[in-house]
C-alpha cells in the first residue's frame, strides 16, 4: 500500500477495457501517471482516446480491468473523482444564455464552493484565460479561441489535481494555439497534472512529458516524445515528391537508400541519420524530386511506422 | 463490469482525502445547484416569463369574464348553492392550463438543449454532479417557474373573484403545480429520450397539448362531450386538476372517492415520470 502521498500515482489502469457490444473501443490497457506529469493519449479518431478520457473522468464505466483515479474507483467515488478534476472537452459545452463571468461562477457552485469563493476565482481565472475585458461578454461573442480559453478557465474553477483536455486545440488557428499551449504550459509549471488527448503531433511533443501512442484501443508505444521518436525513427527525414502519378515508381529506384523508405500518396520519405547525405544519392542516381525538405523526425514518423497510416486522415 | 469492490482499502493518500471530503456538499445539493443556474440561464428571457404569467391570465380573464360569459344563458357550473358564473367555473382549468404551458417549454427544447444544442448538461455531468441530480435540478428550476405562474394566476383569479376565499387560490395554485408535474414529467423523459428534434414538440404542442386543453371540460363540463370523447378528459392531468380545482374553488359536488382518485392519478404521472426521466437521464450521460 502506498503511503506517501507524492508516489501514489494520480492514475493508474490496468487491463482497462470498454466495449460496446463486440467492438471493444478500448481493449485492455495499462496506465500509470504521477503526479505533476503531462501525460498524452496519441492517435487518430477513433483510436478510444475519447472513451479512455471518460472512464478516467469518471463518467463511464468500463466493462473489465481495473481503474482507480486518486487512489479511488471510479465506479463507486464518481463524485469524488470528479470533485478533483478539471474536464475541457472536445466540444465547447458553455452556457450561452449566461455571460462569461457568471459561466464560471455557475459552474464553480457544482463542486459545492461558496459564491463569493466563486466570484473572486472567476475574477481571478478571466485574468489567467486573458479574458478580463470580456467578463460582461455574452459567450457567442466569443472567437473560437477565447472560447476554449474559458472552457479550460471554467475547468480550473475548482483548483483541480488533474486538467484533462480533449482535443484542446482542434479548430483553433495557429495564434490562437500558441495562447492556449502558454497557458497550459504555466498550469504543468504549477504542478497541475495534465492529461490531453490530440492527433497533432506538434502538440503532443510541445506539452507532454510523456505519452502513448493509442489505435485500435491499444498501446503501440509509450514514452516521452523524444524516445519514442529515438526507438522508432531514424533522426531525420528526407521528403522527396515526384507528383502523385510518379511516386511509387521512383520510390522502387530509391530502395536501399536510408533505412527504411515509406512511400506516401503525394510524397515518399526515406528515414536516415543524415538526410542531406541520402538527399544527395537521390541525384546521384538520377533523380530530380520536384520538391525535396530535409526535416528532423517527428512524432507523426512514429506514429505512421507504428500503424502505417498518418494521423490525420 | 469491473468485479471491483468497495473494500479495498483506501491510500492514505492527502489528494483521497480530499477527493473524499470535497463531494459531501455535491453529493447532497447537487440538484440545488443545477437549479441555480438553470433560474440564472431563465434570466435571460426573464421579461417573457414575467409578462406572459401575468398577460396571459388577465387576457383570458377580462375576454371570458367581460366577453364570451355575456352571451351564455344557460349556467355550466353547480356548487352547492347552486349555479356559479362562468368565470368562476372556467378558472381552475385556465390556472392549470398555464402551468401546463410552462411544462411545454421548459421540459422540451431546454432538454434537447441541454443534451444536443448547447450541450450543458454534458458540462454539468463532468462536475461532481450525477446524472440523476441533472433531472431533479431541471424539475425544481421549473417547478420554481411553475409556482411563479400558478401565484400570478391565483392573485388575478382572487381578485377578478373568480375564486372567493384566498385558501382556495392558494389551494388553486397548488394543484395547477402539480397538474404542471403531472404533464411534464411524462414529458421530461420523453423529451430526454430523443436524440433529434425532427418536430416532435411542435407535435406534442397541436397533437397532444391543444386537444387535451379544448376537450378536458376546460370550457365546458366533459360530459357535454360525445361519450366517445371522454378518454381524452381521463387521461388527461389537466382534467384531473381542473376537478379538483373546481371543487377547491366552488365546491363542485364530488365524491371523496373521486376525488382521490383525481389526485392519485396526478401524482402517479408526476412520480412515474420523474422515475423515468431519471433512469434516461443516467442512461444517456452515463453510456
Amino acid at each position: 500500500m502506498p503511503t506517501a502521498a507524492h508516489s501514489s500515482p494520480v492514475i493508474s489502469a490496468v487491463g482497462l477495457t470498454k466495449r460496446y457490444g463486440e467492438l471493444a473501443a478500448v481493449d485492455g490497457i495499462d496506465i500509470e501517471v504521477p503526479p505533476g506529469e503531462a501525460f498524452g493519449l496519441l492517435g487518430p479518431n477513433g483510436a478510444g482516446k475519447s472513451t479512455t478520457m471518460r472512464m478516467v473522468g469518471a463518467v463511464s464505466t468500463r466493462t473489465s480491468g481495473d481503474l482507480r483515479v486518486l487512489g479511488l474507483d471510479p465506479d463507486t467515488h464518481g463524485p469524488e473523482i470528479r470533485s478533483q478534476l478539471g474536464v475541457v472537452p472536445q466540444e465547447d459545452n458553455l452556457d450561452p444564455e449566461l455571460r462569461v463571468r457568471d459561466n464560471l461562477i455557475v459552474y464553480g457552485r457544482y463542486f459545492g464552493i461558496p459564491r463569493a469563493t466563486c466570484a473572486r476565482r472567476a475574477d481571478e481565472l478571466l485574468a489567467f484565460a486573458q479574458l478580463e475585458d470580456k467578463a460582461r461578454s455574452k459567450v457567442d461573442d466569443l472567437s473560437g479561441g477565447m472560447k476554449r480559453r474559458l472552457t479550460i478557465a471554467r475547468a480550473l474553477v475548482n483548483e483541480p489535481r488533474v486538467l484533462m483536455l480533449d482535443e484542446p486545440t482542434t479548430g483553433l488557428d495557429p495564434q490562437a494555439r500558441h495562447v492556449l499551449w502558454d497557458r497550459l504550459f504555466r498550469l504543468k509549471e504549477r504542478g497541475t497534472t495534465l492529461i490531453l488527448t490530440t492527433h497533432y503531433m506538434d502538440e503532443a511533443e510541445q506539452l507532454c512529458d510523456r505519452l502513448v501512442v493509442v489505435d485500435h484501443g491499444r498501446i503501440m508505444a509509450e514514452g516521452s516524445p523524444a524516445a519514442l521518436i529515438r526507438e522508432h525513427s531514424a533522426r531525420e527525414v528526407v521528403e522527396v515528391r515526384f507528383g502523385s502519378d510518379r511516386n511509387a515508381s521512383a520510390a522502387a529506384q530509391l530502395a536501399g537508400l536510408g533505412d527504411r523508405i515509406e512511400v506516401l500518396p503525394d510524397r515518399v520519405l526515406l528515414y536516415a541519420e543524415d538526410g542531406e547525405a541520402v538527399l544527395e544519392q537521390v541525384s546521384r542516381r538520377g533523380l530530380h524530386p520536384t520538391t525535396s525538405l530535409v526535416r528532423r523526425a517527428s512524432l507523426e514518423d512514429v506514429f505512421l511506422r507504428l500503424t502505417g497510416r498518418s494521423l490525420i486522415e | 463490469m469491473s468485479g471491483v469492490t468497495t473494500e479495498v482499502p483506501l491510500p492514505p493518500d492527502a489528494a483521497t482525502a480530499q477527493a473524499l471530503s470535497a463531494a459531501v456538499l455535491p453529493r447532497r445539493f447537487g440538484s440545488w445547484y443545477v437549479a441555480e443556474h438553470q433560474l440564472r440561464a431563465m434570466r435571460s428571457y426573464g421579461w417573457t416569463i414575467v409578462m406572459s404569467g401575468i398577460g396571459t391570465p388577465l387576457m383570458y380573464l377580462l375576454g371570458i369574464g367581460l366577453g364570451l360569459a355575456s352571451f351564455l344563458d344557460v349556467p355550466v357550473g353547480f356548487g352547492p348553492d347552486g349555479p356559479v358564473r362562468y368565470v368562476v367555473f372556467v378558472a381552475p382549468a385556465l390556472l392549470v392550463s398555464a402551468t401546463v404551458t410552462v411544462a411545454t417549454e421548459e421540459f422540451t427544447y431546454t432538454v434537447m438543449s441541454g443534451f444536443k444544442w448547447r450541450r450543458v448538461f454534458w458540462g454539468m455531468n463532468a462536475s461532481p454532479v450525477a446524472p440523476g441530480q441533472i433531472a431533479t435540478g431541471l424539475v425544481l428550476a421549473t417547478g420554481a417557474r411553475m409556482v411563479f405562474v400558478a401565484t400570478a394566476y391565483a392573485a388575478l383569479v382572487l381578485a377578478f373573484g373568480a375564486v372567493g376565499r384566498p385558501v382556495a387560490a392558494l389551494v388553486l395554485a397548488l394543484l395547477g403545480v402539480l397538474a404542471g408535474l403531472a404533464f411534464g414529467m411524462p414529458l421530461l423523459a420523453f423529451a430526454a429520450s430523443l436524440k433529434d428534434d425532427r418536430g416532435q414538440f411542435a407535435a406534442v404542442q397541436r397533437f397532444v397539448f391543444t386537444p387535451m386543453f379544448l376537450f378536458s371540460g376546460t370550457f365546458y363540463p366533459l360530459d357535454t362531450l360525445p361519450v366517445w370523447l371522454h378518454w381524452i378528459g381521463w387521461i388527461s392531468p389537466l382534467w384531473h386538476a381542473t376537478e379538483l380545482g373546481r371543487l377547491v374553488s366552488y365546491g363542485s359536488p364530488m365524491s371523496t372517492a373521486t376525488a382521490l382518485t383525481h389526485l392519485a392519478v396526478l401524482l402517479a404521472l408526476a412520480g412515474g415520470g420523474w422515475v423515468v426521466a431519471r433512469r434516461i437521464f443516467v442512461g444517456r450521460l452515463r453510456g
